[in-house]
């Protein structure tokens, strides 16, 4: 790959982990806030959902309009909605209300180096690897 | 920008939306972060190289925030590390038998209407508001 555009990841990854931690979602107390519905409810999480869904919901609109050949764009085709997917949703969900962390706020937090993050982002390598080894889990 | 509001949520979202359109460009796939991040852990994965520099920038990015921001380094734990540990257990496994997380399934998949994402991610927002209703109740 060329030197170019590893450089564009590099600056998307940066982008990515500036939305993060402005959006306030590297705070654990701001996600959890979101997710007690029966306590002082917190709605940030939603405009963060907002913005992030409708910004890539229509960049991806326009860029498959545009039909450039150059442009290798993934499939927006649905797998089917099966047991895996939902057990394994509904398990990540448990995760993410015990430590108001989903991945991407968690590997933000190492930037931190919070002992929080330190913690959690090796025990998301180990289950990973367990859901990769025994289940075959790479959607 | 040191005391955050909504806008901060909304102009955040905005740039994660970015962020991952411009990775979806560039990659050709979903760059959800659980995804990006299991398939490193994977030897037959071939293309190691994007994942581990787009991962660094995140990480690099947030760290700026962190030091320019002081809305941004807010950090509230709420949790012994006891149960960080078994969070990231369970998050790591979950988002690989599910197929994505927060950004795969809940940004890109749902940005593209895609039925397994919004089944996904209704699924994972309500166990984790059952998981915190349950916690703020039992815990001590």
């Amino acid at each position: 790959m060329k030197a170019g555009k590893l450089v564009s990841f590099f600056l998307a990854g940066g982008l990515f982990g500036t939305g993060l931690a402005v959006s306030g979602m590297t705070d654990p107390a701001r996600v959890i806030g979101f997710l007690d519905l029966f306590g002082a409810w917190d709605p940030a999480l939603l405009f963060v959902m907002a913005g992030a869904v409708g910004v890539y919901g229509l960049g991806m609109l326009i860029l498959r309009r545009a039909k450039n050949r150059n442009l290798k764009l993934p499939s927006a085709a649905s797998s089917p909605i099966d047991r895996q997917l939902v057990i394994g949703s509904a398990i990540f969900g448990v995760g993410w209300g015990l430590g108001g962390f989903c991945p991407g706020p968690a590997l933000a937090n190492l930037g931190a180096l919070r002992v929080e993050a330190l913690l959690f982002v090796p025990a998301m390598a180990i289950g990973t690897l367990l859901a990769q080894r025994f289940f075959r889990a790479d959607r | 920008m040191n005391h955050y509001t909504l806008w901060h949520a909304l102009v955040g979202g905005i740039l994660i939306g970015l962020a991952s359109l411009l990775a979806t460009v560039l990659s050709g796939k979903i760059p959800g972060i659980s995804g990006v991040f299991g398939r490193l852990l994977v030897a037959a994965t071939p293309d190691k190289t994007w994942r581990a520099v787009f991962l660094f920038g995140l990480i690099g990015g947030a760290a700026l925030s962190f030091a320019l921001w002081q809305s941004a380094a807010l950090f509230r734990p709420m949790r012994p590390l006891v149960v960080m540990a078994i969070a990231g257990l369970l998050v790591g496994f979950g988002t690989r038998l599910g197929g994505g997380c927060t950004s795969g399934h809940g940004v890109c998949g749902v940005g593209m209407g895609a039925r397994d994402s919004i089944a996904a991610t209704l699924i994972f927002m309500v166990t984790a508001m059952v998981t915190v209703f349950i916690y703020n109740r039992v815990a001590l």
